[in-house]
C-alpha cells in the first residue's frame, strides 16, 4: 500500500502548482471569459509547453502519462487554481477518443494537439439530459462520405476550438448503445453554426446546428455504430478529471474560508471562535478527505474492468456532488455577505464547483446508477 | 382547533384573487414568473396599481392610509400575491421605515414622508450595516456629529438593497461614543441628493448589482432628519427589525417556486421518462414538500397568536431559519433540474424585450440565477447564526 505519487507525477504536480499559482490571476481568467475564445492564449501555450497536455496521454500514443492518477493530478490542480483551458475537451475527450479509436492516420494528429491544438467534444444534445445514449443527430452515408444533421448542446470551449469529435447515430433506436458513431468535424464545415455564450464557472461554451454537413469517409472514428464502449471509457476518465477538478476547487475554498474565520470579527472576537462554526467547518473538512478518498479510488480503478471501474465512476461522481454543495453553500453562508460578492476570489470558485454536478451526470443521476450497476 | 379560512376570510382572499385577475399586468407577472430583470419603472407600476386601490400600505393602519389588515388578512394577501407572480412590495419605505415613523416620528415627519411612500415620491433604502458590522448591528461606526441645525455625517453603509433607486436613506448612526454601545445610536433620514452622498453597486456572484456600497462625506443633514430622540436609535432600530421580519417565513415564495419546480421536473426529459416521475428526484421534491405544509402551519400559528394580540417573538427567528432552509433547498433542486442547460449564462436574457433568447429552456439560466441570488437569503435580515442564537438564548434560556 503506498499513497503517495511517484517522483515523475510528483514533479509535474509541483511544477504545474507553482506555475499555475504564479499564472492564474482574477484578472487573467476575467480577460479569458470575455474573449471571444473564451480562454487564455498565454495560459494555454504555457500548460503545452509544460507537457501538461502530453501527460494526458500514453506513451504509445505520444505522450508519457495517460493513467487515471495523471489525471487526477492534473485537474486537482487546474481546480485548485480556478483554471477554465479545453484541457479537458482537448486531451481526454477528443483527444482521448482519437487515441482510442483514430485510425494511425488520424492519430498522427495527437502530436499536435499535445503541442496545443485545442478540439472539443460534441455529445449531449437538447433533452439527453445526462443518458449517455441518447442520440438523435443522425449521419448518413452520401457517396464516399457522411451527412450529419443534428444538434448538439452546451459544447465547451466550442469558440476556441477548430474541430469537434461529434458523435451521431449511423443505425438503431434514439437511446440504443449500438449504432453510435464518432466523427472528426472541422468548426468551420459548410452546414454547421454554432451560437456561443459564456457559462457559469467562466469560459464559452456553444450550441451546435448541423444541418447536411457533409464529411469525407475519413472523417468517421473508429468502427461505424460501435463507439459507445469507447465514449463510456472517454466519459469515465472525464469524470475523474472533473471530480479532481473539484477536489482542487474545495481545498483552495476551505483556504480561503479558514483564512476568513480567523481574520473577521464579529462581536468582539473571531468568528472562528464561534463553536458552532468550528464544528461546521470541522466538517467540511471531513467531508474533503472523504471527495479526496473517493478521486483516489477512481483514479486508482480507471484501467479497471468496466463493470469495476463504472462502480467507482458513479461512486466518486455522487460523493462529489453531495460533498461540492456542502462546501459551496457553507463557504459562502461562513463567509456571509462577502462570500455573495462577485469581486471576492469565492465566488468564481464556488459557482465553478457547483457547475461541476451539472457535467456528466449529477449525484443522483449517479445514485440511481451505482445501485443499478451493482445489481447488474 | 380549526384550521380553515373563516368565511370573511374567503370572502376576503377571493377579493384579492379577483383583483389579481383584473389588475395585475400580463408584462410583469410574466416577468416575475420568468425570472427575469425587474426595472424601477416596473416596481413603480405595480406600486401605483396597489395604491389606487388602497392595497400598498399592507402593514399600515387606516388612519394613515392603510389597509388595517390584520395579520391573516395580510398572510392572505401575501400568499395570493406571490401565487400570481406579482413583484414583491419594495419593503424599505412601506415595512420598514413606515411603522417607525408612526410611532416614533414627528407629526410634521408623518404628515411629510408617509403619503410621499404611499404615492411613489420617495424610494427610500435602508442603511444598517456597514462593512465589518453585518449581523452585529451595534458596532455601528458611521457618524454624525451636530454642528447647528445640521449633523455632519461622515462613514459607510453597505448591502444597501436597489439603492441604485433610492432618493432617501434612513441611517443607523453614532451621534455619542459614551456608555454602552447601543446607547449612542440614533435614526436618522438622509437626502441622497445632498452633496457627499456616493452610491457604489456591488455586483454579487450571480453577476446581478442589487446592492451597493453608499459612501456619506460630511453630509450636511438638517436636525429636524432626527427620528425620536437623539441617542435612542437602538429602540427603534429593533423596532423596525421585528417589522421586516414579518412574512419571514416565505411560504408564499416557497409555494410559488414549489409549482415551478414541479412545473420544470415534468418538462425535463430523463432517459426514457420524466424527471418528475425519477424517483429518486420525486423523494427529494416530496420531502421539501412535506417539510413546507408543516412550515406553513407553524408560520400560520405565529400569525394567528399575532392576529389575538401576541408580539412575535423569538418565533420569528424560527420561522427565518427553517423558512430560509426550505426556499433554499427549493432552489437548489430547481437548479439541479435544470440539467446540462444550468451552465449557459446569457446576462441579456433576463431583460425585457432583449433580442438574445434563452439558451436551451427559458426557465434553466433563471434557475441558476436564482440559486446562487437566495444564497442571501440565510445571511441577511440577521444570518440564521444569529437566529439560532437568539433561539437558544430566548426560548431554551441556554
Amino acid at each position: 500500500m503506498n499513497f503517495t505519487l511517484t517522483e515523475e507525477r510528483q514533479m509535474l504536480q509541483d511544477g504545474l502548482r507553482r506555475y499555475l499559482r504564479d499564472t492564474v490571476t482574477p484578472d487573467l481568467l476575467e480577460d479569458a471569459t470575455e474573449s471571444a475564445s473564451g480562454h487564455s492564449e498565454t495560459l494555454w501555450q504555457g500548460l503545452a509547453e509544460m507537457g501538461v497536455i502530453g501527460a494526458l496521454f500514453s506513451e504509445e500514443d505520444g505522450g508519457f502519462g495517460g493513467a487515471g492518477f495523471d489525471i487526477a493530478l492534473t485537474f486537482e490542480e487546474m481546480g485548485r487554481a480556478g483554471a477554465f483551458e479545453p484541457l479537458l475537451e482537448t486531451g481526454i475527450l477528443a483527444g482521448g477518443l482519437i487515441a482510442a479509436l483514430g485510425s494511425d492516420e488520424q492519430k498522427a494528429r495527437i502530436e499536435a494537439i499535445i503541442g496545443g491544438d485545442i478540439l472539443t467534444y460534441a455529445h449531449a444534445e437538447p433533452g439527453s439530459r445526462y443518458d449517455l445514449s441518447r442520440v438523435t443527430t443522425r449521419a448518413a452515408k452520401s457517396g464516399e462520405g457522411w451527412t450529419l444533421t443534428g444538434l448538439k448542446s452546451v459544447v465547451p470551449h466550442a469558440p476556441a476550438a477548430t474541430h469537434a469529435v461529434v458523435s451521431a447515430r449511423t443505425s438503431g433506436a434514439v437511446a440504443d448503445r449500438d449504432g453510435l458513431s464518432l466523427f472528426l468535424v472541422p468548426l468551420d464545415v459548410t452546414g454547421l453554426s454554432a451560437r456561443d455564450y459564456t457559462v457559469n464557472g467562466g469560459g464559452r461554451a456553444a450550441e451546435l446546428s448541423l444541418v447536411d454537413v457533409d464529411l469525407p469517409a475519413d472523417a468517421l472514428i473508429g468502427p461505424e455504430g460501435g463507439a459507445f464502449d469507447a465514449i463510456e471509457t472517454a466519459h469515465a476518465r472525464a469524470t475523474c478529471a472533473v471530480c479532481a477538478e473539484a477536489l482542487g476547487l474545495m481545498e483552495s475554498i476551505r483556504a480561503l474560508t479558514t483564512e476568513y474565520l480567523q481574520t473577521r470579527k464579529q462581536f468582539g472576537q473571531p468568528i472562528g471562535k464561534f463553536q458552532a462554526l468550528q464544528h461546521r467547518m470541522a466538517d467540511v473538512l471531513i467531508e474533503i478527505e472523504q471527495a479526496r478518498s473517493a478521486v483516489i479510488n477512481l483514479a486508482g480503478h480507471l484501467e479497471a474492468d468496466r463493470t469495476i471501474r463504472e462502480r467507482h465512476v458513479s461512486a466518486a461522481k455522487n460523493l462529489i456532488g453531495r460533498v461540492g454543495k456542502l462546501v459551496v453553500e457553507e463557504s459562502i453562508q461562513m463567509h456571509g455577505g462577502i462570500g455573495m460578492t462577485r469581486e471576492y476570489a469565492l465566488a468564481h470558485l464556488a459557482k465553478r464547483l457547483m457547475m461541476i454536478d451539472h457535467r456528466f451526470g449529477d449525484a443522483d443521476y449517479h445514485l440511481e446508477r451505482f445501485i443499478r450497476l451493482a445489481a447488474a | 382547533m380549526d384550521l380553515n379560512y373563516t368565511d370573511e376570510q374567503k370572502a376576503f382572499r377571493d377579493d384579492v384573487r379577483a383583483f389579481l385577475e383584473a389588475k395585475l399586468p400580463k408584462r410583469l407577472s410574466d416577468k416575475v414568473a420568468g425570472g427575469k430583470r425587474l426595472t424601477k419603472a416596473d416596481y413603480e407600476e405595480w406600486h401605483a396599481i396597489l395604491n389606487e386601490k388602497g392595497w400598498l400600505g399592507v402593514t399600515w393602519p387606516k388612519e394613515h392610509g392603510g389597509t388595517g389588515w390584520d395579520a391573516v388578512e395580510r398572510h392572505i394577501f401575501e400568499e395570493e400575491t406571490t401565487a400570481a407572480h406579482a413583484p414583491r412590495i419594495v419593503p424599505f419605505g412601506l415595512n420598514m421605515l413606515g411603522p417607525v415613523l408612526m410611532k416614533f416620528g414627528s407629526d410634521a415627519q408623518k404628515a411629510h414622508y408617509l403619503p410621499r411612500i404611499l404615492n411613489g415620491d420617495d424610494w427610500w433604502c435602508q442603511g444598517y450595516s456597514e462593512p465589518g458590522a453585518g449581523s452585529d448591528l451595534a458596532s455601528v461606526k458611521t457618524t454624525a456629529v451636530r454642528d447647528g441645525d445640521h449633523y455632519i455625517v461622515n462613514g459607510q453603509k453597505t448591502w444597501t438593497t436597489l439603492g441604485q433607486h433610492a432618493n432617501m436613506i434612513f441611517c443607523l448612526v453614532r451621534t455619542s461614543k459614551e456608555g454602552k454601545r447601543q446607547e449612542g445610536i440614533s435614526f436618522l433620514l438622509i437626502d441622497m441628493d445632498i452633496p457627499g452622498v456616493e452610491v457604489r453597486p456591488i455586483v454579487l456572484l450571480d453577476g446581478e448589482a442589487e446592492v451597493n456600497e453608499v459612501w456619506f462625506n460630511d453630509v450636511k443633514v438638517p436636525v429636524e432628519n432626527l427620528v425620536g430622540e437623539e441617542n435612542k436609535g437602538w429602540t427603534y432600530a429593533k423596532y423596525l427589525l421585528t417589522h421586516e421580519r414579518t412574512n419571514i417565513a416565505g411560504v408564499g415564495f416557497a409555494n410559488a417556486g414549489l409549482a415551478a419546480l414541479k412545473r420544470i421536473a415534468g418538462l425535463e426529459n430523463d432517459g426514457d421518462r420524466k424527471l418528475i416521475d425519477n424517483p429518486f428526484f420525486a423523494a427529494k421534491i416530496a420531502q421539501v414538500e412535506i417539510d413546507l405544509m408543516a412550515m406553513a402551519t407553524t408560520n400560520l400559528r405565529t400569525i394567528a397568536a399575532a392576529a389575538a394580540g401576541q408580539a412575535p417573538g423569538a418565533e420569528s427567528s424560527m420561522l427565518k431559519v427553517k423558512g430560509t432552509l426550505i426556499r433554499q433547498e427549493i432552489n437548489a433542486l430547481t437548479r439541479q433540474a435544470a440539467g446540462p442547460y444550468a451552465m449557459p449564462f446569457v446576462s441579456e436574457a433576463l431583460d425585457e424585450g432583449s433580442n438574445e433568447g434563452p439558451v436551451g429552456p427559458d426557465y434553466a439560466m433563471p434557475a441558476t440565477q436564482a440559486y446562487f441570488n437566495n444564497r442571501k437569503l440565510s445571511i441577511y435580515g440577521g444570518s440564521n447564526e444569529v437566529q439560532r442564537q437568539i433561539v437558544s438564548k430566548m426560548i431554551l434560556e441556554l
